[in-house]
């Protein structure tokens, strides 16, 4: 086999593509209505949306308050939102793994 | 396919947050089992990578869009339990932060897109699995083939539970109709992504990869059986 790559260099290629999605690639993706959003005006019952209470927060809308500029909003809104998914389900799931199993051997100088 | 506030009633969307708040409790136990010192790490990542891919949305014609779910994807990389969190974590940070899914519609995108995406996409990849050989080049087309199933189904789901609980007088055949249809042509794109990332990850750490596990187990004894020294 191949030599693999390391644990914490999968990891930063990982989040350093999720960064890059969020906070740059995010400014070209499509602003069409999405599925569900065309539906709902195709058949009629768009109308029945409501603004939702976080309407008001800070990063609403993928944009930043604040920040005019719609690339560099959104490219921060991306990136706080990675950051702060990044943390909570990390968090979690370090919260509930199983310790200290048999399989941590073969990982090696991962570390 | 976030869905805002006001598409379903009251009472439809107490029902679909109850069943979102009992499915989390049982994911969060569940998980463990997923994870452990060598797996949990990796999780954040995939989480992240979810929303990520959640902002970009890809044209599928007539001046619609779609975006990855993520379910199937979560799911055979890190555990269908583990995924379902992974979901609904994102669509938390959403919700309460980029405004995107409505509030009181919550526990409706939990069990379209963290319940039903995950585990129809879970399901549809390990029956895959089961007719592919056993192989590491059979885990992308067989997450692929769960991606696809995966959006159409959650379409379905909303169509489902918009006849019980929808606020506007609409034709359901008409909404049925578009929804899965639309869906179905969103679910491709989400193969797309979905067979080309879990193929990358394959390709790199496939021990990593919870719905490769036992492939390789088996390349371990393989390896062994060589007399090779891994």
């Amino acid at each position: 086999m191949s030599a693999r790559t390391s644990t914490r260099r999968f990891w930063v290629v990982g989040l350093l593509v999720a960064l890059l999605v969020a906070g740059f690639g995010s400014y070209y993706a499509s602003s069409h209505p999405d599925g569900l959003e065309y539906v709902a005006e195709q058949t009629g019952f768009l109308d029945s949306a409501e603004d939702s209470p976080t309407a008001g927060s800070p990063f609403a809308d993928y944009s930043t308050e604040g920040v005019e500029d719609p690339r560099l909003g959104g490219g921060i809104a991306g990136v706080v939102g990675v950051l702060v998914t990044l943390a909570l389900m990390g968090g979690l799931a370090m919260a509930v793994r199983r310790r200290g199993s048999p399989s941590r051997e073969r990982v090696g100088a991962d570390d | 396919m976030h869905v805002p506030d006001g598409f379903l009633d009251a009472p439809t969307s107490v029902a679909t947050g109850v069943v979102a708040v009992g499915v989390v409790a049982v994911a969060l136990r569940k998980a463990r089992t997923e994870l452990d010192d060598r797996t949990a790490p990796l999780v954040g990542l995939v989480a992240a990578f979810v929303f990520a891919a959640q902002m970009m949305n890809f044209p599928v014609g007539a001046g619609t869009s779609g975006h990855l779910l993520g379910g199937a994807l979560a799911a055979v990389l890190v555990g269908p339990w583990t995924g379902a969190l992974c979901v609904s974590v994102v669509l938390l940070v959403q919700a309460l932060f980029m405004a995107d899914g409505g509030i009181t519609a919550l526990g409706t995108n939990v069990v379209l897109m963290s319940v039903v995406g995950t585990f129809v996409g879970y399901g549809v990849f390990r029956a895959v699995r089961m007719v592919l050989p056993k192989r590491l080049s059979s885990v992308a087309p067989a997450a692929a083939v769960g991606a696809l199933l995966s959006v159409p189904a959650a379409a379905l789901t909303f169509t489902l539970l918009f006849a019980v609980g929808g606020q506007a007088p609409v034709s359901l055949g008409a909404v049925l109709t578009a929804m899965v249809g639309w869906h179905v042509v969103i679910g491709i794109g989400e193969a797309v992504v979905t067979g080309l990332v879990v193929g990358a990850v394959v390709a790199s750490r496939p021990d990593l990869v919870h719905g490769a596990h036992d492939l390789v187990q088996q390349r371990r004894l393989e390896i062994r059986g060589t007399g090779v020294q891994a």
